[in-house]
């Protein structure tokens, strides 16, 4: 017979203190498996490496060459690949590990793992951020934001950025059957969105229902943000409406914050189907 | 035995009529269950019998289609963090952390538990000492499934499941588990083991429960399962003419008589067996097949 009487119900850590925690082990994983953090922090710099070596002359307007345009792109796109791509690959492997149904079996509240998640890829996005610019202001002239109003803008397109593909990548780890099968099915996402958010072209030279189509996802909003952060205020009359429109910018990305997180909340999965 | 009979107020674990099926396929068909605080249980039955199934609508993460659960007073179905807290899970297969290491992840899990042991105390309590600053990955089988057992009571549960602990266990590892087992239950944690060997249901269960076909067709104590503590003795020993063998009620007096035929009163390659938990077992489960061929 077990005489001990509970004393307490939950942890006797607070909410944040176990996020902070969880936070801190997933931010130890993630440093430690040094492949992934080579190719996550790499690879967007190696691309503006090579965009800003080929598209050294080609100028667009107002004075803005095609280089700068494709880095400032490339700082939104590296976003979308750390906070959406990262998440939604990686939950379905834990999943098929059992990591998440052992979660499950304890009293941990749901919310900390998301913390958890949130943090390290809050930090991986902040450093992937410096690292790009870093690379890019010597490389293809790209300089940071000099009034404040352009750092207030940089910072909130980023977080709300940031806040939307994580969201959306927490409820995208729900499609994947299998974790062997995530990469294949959200690296297509990733790629496909970058292409027609005018990442890699000038976004108004893409046909129309193409334009019409990228502007439903986030991406397109938070490379528009972005621009209108890095690039000269006579350059918006190159937009599609000809101004920055960063209220629908904000607009769009809460959306898709509020939409990310009722499809978390309501379809995130601890078990594998086969799991029952 | 019935239920009813076994059945004492505040058991631990209470189960009435569970049904589960999945699609056309009936996994669990109105099984009944009951098992003490403070007991060992041991689950036994083949493949695909119902006992994972069982076990994981009693640890809350499957849902049932019909019957009454009570699992420490609480329904699994409706489980909350509190209730979680007093409840240690060892599932089948093993989770991996990568990139963490053994006391890293016992810590972690510690801090979810309102009033957990000492991460240290436990990490050398399952014989993993050694072994706390390796990375989980690196961990032997054997190893893996110590620490599963680590996580499951860090929390000092009042009750643990553990579904097939020792599967992959070579002899020695599995002698050294149960010894961690038998400390627990010590401790007056009440254990739920599901196993595929007999032996072992026999080293640590105070009862083992035999499930065929969604249902428990048997419970008690191991000696007594099957009636085989009362059932004919099996007599064997090396006649004039090769290997001879009697089945007797009265084993004593058939071997005093038998030694009178021999010189000297010794019988040759004498064993008298009475039907192993196996034995016992392998009817059962015969039993159940061919009733349910029948129906």
């Amino acid at each position: 017979m077990n005489t001990r009487v509970a004393t307490a119900e939950r942890s006797t850590l607070t909410l944040p203190t176990l996020g902070l925690r969880q936070g801190q082990t997933e931010l130890k994983q993630f440093l430690r498996s040094r492949e992934q953090v080579v190719f996550t922090l790499a690879f967007p710099v190696l691309m503006v490496v090579i965009f800003g070596s080929i598209f050294t002359g080609e100028l667009l307007s107002s004075g803005v060459k095609f280089s700068q345009y494709v880095v400032t792109g490339m700082i939104a796109a590296s976003l979308l690949t750390t906070c959406f791509q990262v998440l939604a690959i990686q939950i379905p492997i834990e999943r098929d590990r059992g990591v998440l149904k052992r979660f499950r079996g304890t009293p941990m509240p749901r919310t900390v793992y998301f913390l958890g998640k949130i943090l390290m890829i809050l930090v991986i996005a902040v450093a992937e951020t410096i690292i790009l610019l870093a690379v890019a202001m010597p490389l293809v002239g790209v300089s940071l934001p000099t009034t404040a109003a352009d750092w207030l803008t940089f910072v909130w397109v980023s977080l709300l950025g940031i806040t939307a593909c994580t969201l959306c990548g927490i409820a995208f780890s729900s499609v994947a059957r299998t974790g062997r099968s995530a990469p294949a099915v959200v690296t297509p996402v990733a790629l496909v969105l970058q292409f027609i958010s005018g990442v890699f072209f000038v976004f108004t030279q893409l046909p129309t229902w193409m334009q019409q189509f990228a502007a439903l996802f986030p991406l397109k909003w938070m490379c528009q943000g972005m621009r209108s952060v890095f690039l000269p205020d006579a350059f918006a009359t190159q937009e599609p409406t000809g101004s920055w429109e960063l209220g629908k910018v904000a607009l769009v990305l809460g959306a898709w914050c509020v939409g990310g997180l009722m499809l978390c909340l309501t379809t995130f999965r601890w078990t594998t189907k086969r799991d029952g | 035995m019935t239920v009813a009979e076994m059945s004492v107020a505040g058991d631990a674990i209470e189960v009435r009529g569970l049904r589960k099926a999945y699609g056309q396929e009936v996994a669990v068909d109105g099984l009944d269950l009951a098992v003490a605080r403070g007991e060992v249980f041991a689950l036994l039955g083949p493949n695909g019998a119902g006992k994972t199934t069982t076990v994981e609508i009693l640890e809350g993460y499957r849902r049932r289609d019909a019957g009454d659960v009570s699992v420490l007073g609480v329904d699994p179905a409706h489980a909350t963090a509190a209730w979680r807290a007093r409840v240690g899970i060892v599932l089948q297969g093993t989770g991996e952390f990568y990139e963490l290491r053994v006391e890293e992840v016992v810590r972690l899990f510690a801090g979810y538990y309102p009033n957990p042991d000492d991460a240290d105390a436990v990490i050398e309590r399952v014989g993993l000492l050694e072994k706390r600053r390796a990375l989980t990955h690196t961990l032997s089988g054997g190893q893996k499934r110590r620490l599963d057992v680590a996580l499951g009571v860090i929390g000092r549960p009042e009750l643990l499941f553990l579904d097939e602990p020792t599967t992959g266990f070579d002899p020695e590892a599995r002698r050294e588990f149960w010894e961690l087992i038998r400390a627990l239950a010590a401790g007056g944690t009440t254990i739920l083991l599901t196993t595929h060997y007999l032996h072992e249901a026999e080293a640590l269960a105070d009862r083992v429960g035999v499930i065929n076909d969604g249902r428990l067709i048997a419970a008690g104590p191991p000696g007594e399962l099957g009636g085989r503590s009362q059932s004919a003795a099996t007599v064997s020993w090396l006649g004039p003419g090769g290997p001879e063998s009697a089945q007797t009620e009265k084993p004593t007096a058939f071997v005093y008589a038998l030694a009178g035929r021999f010189a000297g009163g010794e019988i040759p390659s004498l064993t008298i067996t009475r039907p192993s938990l196996e034995d016992a077992y392998l009817a059962m489960i015969d039993t159940g097949s061919s009733t349910k061929e029948r129906a």
